[in-house]
């Protein structure tokens, strides 16, 4: 045993190691992502990425009817992907545990929705297991397979950002040893879904879930904490640390099972107190169920379903007084998102498709920040893959120029993850829209993560590539071209021929995300701007590059400055520039 | 209930902030106190703001530090550490990078850069202290080593001995970086004397 401090995910991952997991796999997604880079670092474990977060649950759950322990991780949308095979998969049951561990993200921190996931346990009848700090993601990650192969049942392992991505202290331990090899089993009663088979199942499943709420009103993972006082608070996850925080003397019934909840449990606990509430995350998940047992508590009645819980917020909730904070920011600040790096290959793409005045369904990845001024060019952004069924979908409503002008948009990792469907769909269906994919080599936008078309797996080893021009050709694409998006002419009349074509059309713009280690050959000497030169014509900002710098008091009307620190010499900026103001620095 | 120190990072994407807090967390885990870290990854990498709350004490809650309790601000960037001064406690600590970085709508030429933000947080902060971490970074041999640099003038601030800083140095620093870091941490601890 060893003390460590861990994120959430790296205690997952630790978790997984320790209960002898042999297949992790995912697809990324913030704030989940790192539990698969993480196993990826134990050779015990096979770890690799999927495509999409439904082949990830496939490739676990027939690793699980191989009899092997599997860990499946996603983010909480990745889970609606992966819908189908879950709720088939809880009337199957397993045969290795099968643990997946499932990351919300309130607040959208890095997301399109605020979905809760715990309302998955419920409607695909799958247990959850929630963590309040890194220790305990350790040991419910441990628990949770065990629990899985008890109770023959796939079990969610639930996060939140915050538990996720916090780093606490964690004892570490021995990794379980004298489980069964993995082999080959018929058992068609269990493992072939017929309606037949799956009618009988679902008796199995709703018995199970009753003898589990059952025998978690005696586990440690659900606890209480007594104390003075006649104020009861029950929660789960990180909102018991804030709980804590704010009522330090209330006692505290503590659930590290979410679903399904220990009843007995929960309406002894109740009995003693005079005020009790619910404190929690998002949805009145545990509060409904409360309530459905008759009992009165106080929860969303005061505290937020929008947003994160803090302790400030749980406060003001609870005390109904609005927090005066000691210091103040007199004056307006100019915020500060997040942009596309120095040298991204999608922002030249993105400058063309404002030219273009195109309409341009987008979808997710780095490029998404190509909605941001100055380059507004982001009409739609819904889920993965949704750019170009959006398309296809305007694309038959619209007429003339307006039908032209509709762009859909779709980085590499996202096309493969569910962009290709829609593409087929275009194709079959006589869609004339024009689809751009993004091709960057690799999954940047939650930290440049391996795909089937980067060339090497989770592990590092090379591996064989998809063809992104012959995938899109095969399903009947007559018109793929590829464009160097570095190249700002060349990309925009690619675009603009294809948007002009009245069939389906793919542009691929080639060139790597700048920040692939193995590429690092791509940066250039770093760009300067001759100031006797620089008119302030203020051409060369519109493209938004973080190393570009107005100088408002340069000059009589201003000038620009490139960031030697940050200028990775793309060039970009010296074909907008009319007064040939850029050149290499000299020795750099 | 036990006191919480509680330290909050603010700067910049790309600016070691990470770290410095990782340097900073186990640090305080070495010196035996129950440790929190957390901070966002994911949007508010490429050049976003970035925050890390890093709490430690005898028993330690919640992973963010609540809100108007932070007993030090450890600022990267001037901007960011002016943003995020309601977080202070009355009575809090202020130490800052001398350093402006220029958000898109400044860089673009659409909004300034707010003008005397040293003398905005001293006028509000009287404990406040203001460090070149660039100076000493290029000092040490290394413009990279600012967070190092930082870290140094921050550990001026917590009693916990000297060669904890240096065992947590040398297991998360890349071990050809070692020395330059070693160096700006000593600057920074001089320089904020
Ligand atoms: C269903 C789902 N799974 C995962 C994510 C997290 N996610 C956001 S963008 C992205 C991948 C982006 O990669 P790519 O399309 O290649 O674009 P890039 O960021 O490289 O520009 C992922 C995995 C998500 N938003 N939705
Ligand atoms: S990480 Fe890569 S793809 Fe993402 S913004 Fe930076 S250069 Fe572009």
């Amino acid at each position: 045993m060893s003390k460590e401090i861990l994120s959430g995910n790296e205690a997952i991952a630790r978790g997984a190691y320790e209960a002898g997991v042999k297949v992790a796999v995912a697809y990324p997604g913030t704030p989940s992502t790192e539990i698969l880079e993480n196993t990826a670092n134990y050779p015990s474990m096979d770890s690799s990425w999927a495509p999409n977060e439904k082949v990830a649950l496939e490739v676990g759950i027939g690793a699980c009817f191989g009899g092997a322990r599997s860990l499946v991780a996603m983010k909480h949308v990745g889970l609606n992907v992966a819908a189908d095979p879950l709720f088939t998969l809880s009337y199957t049951g397993v045969r290795g545990g099968l643990v997946l561990a499932v990351a919300d993200d309130p607040e959208l921190h890095s997301s399109q929705n605020e979905q809760d996931s715990r309302h998955y346990a419920r409607a695909a009848k799958m247990p959850m297991f929630e963590p309040s700090d890194s220790q305990e993601a350790l040991t419910y990650t441990r628990l949770a397979f065990e629990a899985s192969e008890q109770f023959d049942t796939p079990i969610f392992l639930r996060t939140t950002t915050r538990i996720a991505h916090s780093k606490s202290i964690v004892e570490t331990g021995e990794p379980v040893t004298g489980l069964p090899e993995p082999s080959l089993e018929r058992d068609p009663a269990k493992f072939v879904m017929l309606p037949g088979n799956a009618r009988k199942r679902h008796y199995v499943v709703e018995e199970q879930l009753e003898k589990m709420a059952e025998w978690s009103c005696s586990q440690s993972f659900n606890q209480i904490e007594e104390r003075d006082g006649d104020v009861g608070v029950i929660t789960a996850g990180v909102s018991y640390q804030y709980a804590r925080e704010v009522l330090p003397e209330a006692s505290v019934l503590k659930l590290g099972l979410v679903y399904p909840l220990p009843k007995t449990l929960i309406a002894d606990f109740a009995k003693r107190f005079k005020t009790l509430y619910v404190i929690e995350e998002l949805e009145p998940f545990i509060e409904d169920q409360v309530r459905a047992m008759g009992i009165t508590v106080i929860g969303k009645d005061c505290l937020p379903i929008c947003g994160e819980l803090t302790p400030g917020r749980v406060r003001s909730a609870i005390s109904g007084k609005e927090m005066v904070p000691a210091y103040t920011t007199e004056i307006t600040l100019p915020n500060r998102p997040p942009n596309m790096c120095p040298g991204c290959p999608h922002r030249g793409v993105f400058y063309a498709l404002k030219r273009l005045k195109a309409f341009v369904t987008g979808d997710i990845g780095c490029y998404t920040l190509g909605f941001m001024p100055p380059l507004s060019a982001m009409d739609t952004c819904v889920c993965m893959g949704a750019s170009v069924g959006n398309a296809t979908g305007l694309n038959k409503v619209l007429k003339g120029a307006d039908k032209q002008k509709v762009v859909g948009v779709i980085g590499d990792s996202t096309f493969q993850h569910s962009g290709i469907n829609g593409l087929m769909d275009m194709v079959y269906n006589g869609s004339t829209a024009t689809l751009v994919i993004l091709d960057n080599s690799i999954t940047a936008m939650t930290g440049r993560q391996e795909n089937p078309a980067s060339g090497f797996t989770l592990a590092g080893v090379e591996s064989p590539c998809i063809d992104l021009e012959q995938l899109c050709r095969s399903v009947g694409v007559k018109h793929v071209r590829k464009v160097n998006p570095w190249n700002l002419e060349e990309t925009r009349l690619a675009i603009k021929e294809e948007m002009e074509r009245e069939e389906p059309s793919v542009v691929i713009t080639e060139a790597p995300c700048i920040l692939i280690k193995r590429d690092v050959g791509q940066r250039k000497t770093p760009l300067e701007i001759d100031p006797d030169k620089c008119t302030g014509c203020k051409a060369c900002l519109k493209i938004g590059c973080p190393a570009i710098e107005w100088q408002p008091d340069a000059g009589e009307r201003g000038k620009a400055v490139v960031n030697e620190l940050l200028c990775v010499g793309c060039g970009i900026c010296d074909q907008l520039c009319a007064f040939d103001a850029y050149r290499e620095v000299k020795n750099g | 209930m036990a006191k919480v120190t509680n330290i909050l990072l603010a700067g910049v994407g790309g600016q070691g902030i990470l770290l410095a807090s990782e340097v900073l967390s186990e640090v305080l885990m070495l010196a035996g106190y129950d440790v929190k870290k957390n901070e966002i990854h994911g949007m508010s990498q490429r050049g976003g703001s970035v925050s890390s709350h890093v709490r430690f004490g005898e028993k330690v809650y919640s992973p963010i530090i609540p809100e108007g309790e932070a007993d030090m601000l450890f600022g990267f960037e001037l901007l960011e550490t002016y943003r995020n001064l309601p977080f202070l406690k009355k009575g809090g600590q202020v130490i800052v990078n001398r350093l402006q970085l220029m958000p898109p709508s400044v860089a673009t030429g659409m909004e300034r850069y707010p003008e005397n933000l040293e003398q905005l947080i001293a006028d509000q902060v009287s404990d406040s202290q203001v460090v070149d971490g660039l100076e000493l970074a290029i000092e040490a041999g290394n413009a990279r080593t600012v967070n190092i640099a930082l870290l140094g003038a921050l550990a001026n601030k917590l009693d916990i001995e000297q060669n904890l800083w240096i065992q947590a140095m040398e297991k998360m620093v890349p071990a050809k970086f070692l020395s330059q870091n070693l160096k700006a941490f000593e600057l920074g601890r001089q320089a904020a004397n």
